[in-house]
């Protein structure tokens, strides 16, 4: 039998009940979120059950809301059930302030990278990582660039006339 | 049947024989000719400058080009383009320059031997070009002293060729000790390299 959402969807609310929320299909794609402390058990189970079988991460990323307050920061995890060829995108969130999310590296190596990229551009402190420090970025870099805090240009460079370019 | 060709179709006569580099000024009697060393050494120099290209994305399309036969970059004693630095004249810096690629564009650099010089081709090695934003250099001059710079993105074959001949010009009415200088070593001070 397929693994359709809806088995999906009940198996999730068997073990997990109303902690998950923000159920969603875009696209045909099941969308859900959880409490960011609930990240590693929700992976884990989606990793261990013999039904579900998510054992592929396929993507880990962070998403900034500068609005959403004491939420700001998104991380989503899309999820690849290789057998069945199902895919699921999993959410947390987490506040701009101490921005702490536990490491999914132990359960996925492909995490690994993946957490350092995200912690590079967007500053996602993962808790437990194991060599949790700038991957693509310059390390002397002082900011995480993909936050939404920053106007579009350098701020530091001095050359360029700001009359010249139609900016005040 | 022969397709009717209409351009280059007459052979066209060659101003000469044959293609020299002017001399140097000087004085010249039966058996001897008398210049200034400089300028002997400037007219080697400049006729035969390797240039080391630092290709890192379009322009360097374009560079090919510059080096294939259409527009042939050895016409003026450059076919020699070589590949380690230490054997190199010229450093051409040829496309975006990241942050992360600054450090091995100056050990690069580094490593070329006196004399030196440097062209910097296109938009982005000479300001950063489109791309003003957190990952890439705003222009190559932040971590090494450029001669010569060549806008457009990309220039145009014969805009490098006037940058090349601008080197050349450079390269052949340097004076011999200008690398010794006082003025030389604080420019190089700016850009902590001793």
């Amino acid at each position: 039998m397929a693994l359709t959402n809806e088995i999906i969807r009940s198996r999730l609310m068997e073990k997990f009940g109303e902690q998950l929320t923000g159920w969603e299909e875009p696209y045909g794609m099941l969308t859900f979120t959880s409490d960011k402390d609930l990240n590693l058990k929700v992976l884990q189970f989606l990793y261990d059950d013999v039904e579900l079988g998510f054992r592929f991460m396929t993507d880990l990323c962070a998403v900034h809301y500068p609005n959403e307050e004491g939420k700001e920061l998104a991380v989503v995890y899309h999820l690849h059930n290789m057998r069945e060829n199902v895919r699921i995108r999993y959410k947390i969130f987490t506040g701009i302030e101490k921005p702490d999310v536990y490491t999914a590296s132990a359960l996925f190596s492909a995490a690994n990278w993946m957490e350092r990229e995200t912690y590079d551009f967007f500053g996602v402190n993962f808790v437990g990582h194991p060599n949790l420090k700038r991957i693509l970025n310059v390390e002397e870099m002082e900011y995480f660039p993909l936050r939404k805090e920053y106007p579009l240009e350098d701020q530091k460079r001095t050359d360029k006339d700001d009359e010249m370019f139609g900016r005040d | 049947m022969a397709r009717p060709v209409q351009y280059n179709i007459t052979d066209k006569p060659l101003e000469k024989p044959y293609s020299i580099v002017q001399g140097p000024e000087g004085y010249m009697g039966e058996g001897f000719f008398a210049s200034k060393l400089s300028d002997v050494v400037g007219l080697a120099r400049k006729n035969s400058i390797w240039p080391l290209p630092f290709a890192t994305s379009c322009c360097g399309i374009e560079f090919m080009a510059l080096m294939a036969s259409h527009y042939d970059l050895a016409r003026f004693g450059s076919e020699r383009v070589s590949f380690t630095p230490r054997q190199c004249d010229l450093l051409m810096v040829i496309g975006t320059i990241a942050k992360k690629m600054a450090p091995v564009v100056k050990q690069v650099y580094l490593q070329m031997a006196e004399p030196r010089w440097v062209l910097a081709m296109g938009a982005c090695a000479s300001s950063g070009g489109i791309f003003d934003t957190y990952s890439v250099l705003q222009g190559i001059d932040q971590i090494i002293p450029v001669d010569v710079y060549v806008p457009g993105c990309p220039p145009r074959p014969e805009a490098v060729i006037d940058g090349f001949l601008r080197v050349q010009e450079l390269v052949g009415s340097e004076n011999l000790r200008r690398r010794n200088s006082p003025k030389y070593k604080e420019l190089m001070e700016t850009y902590g390299i001793q």
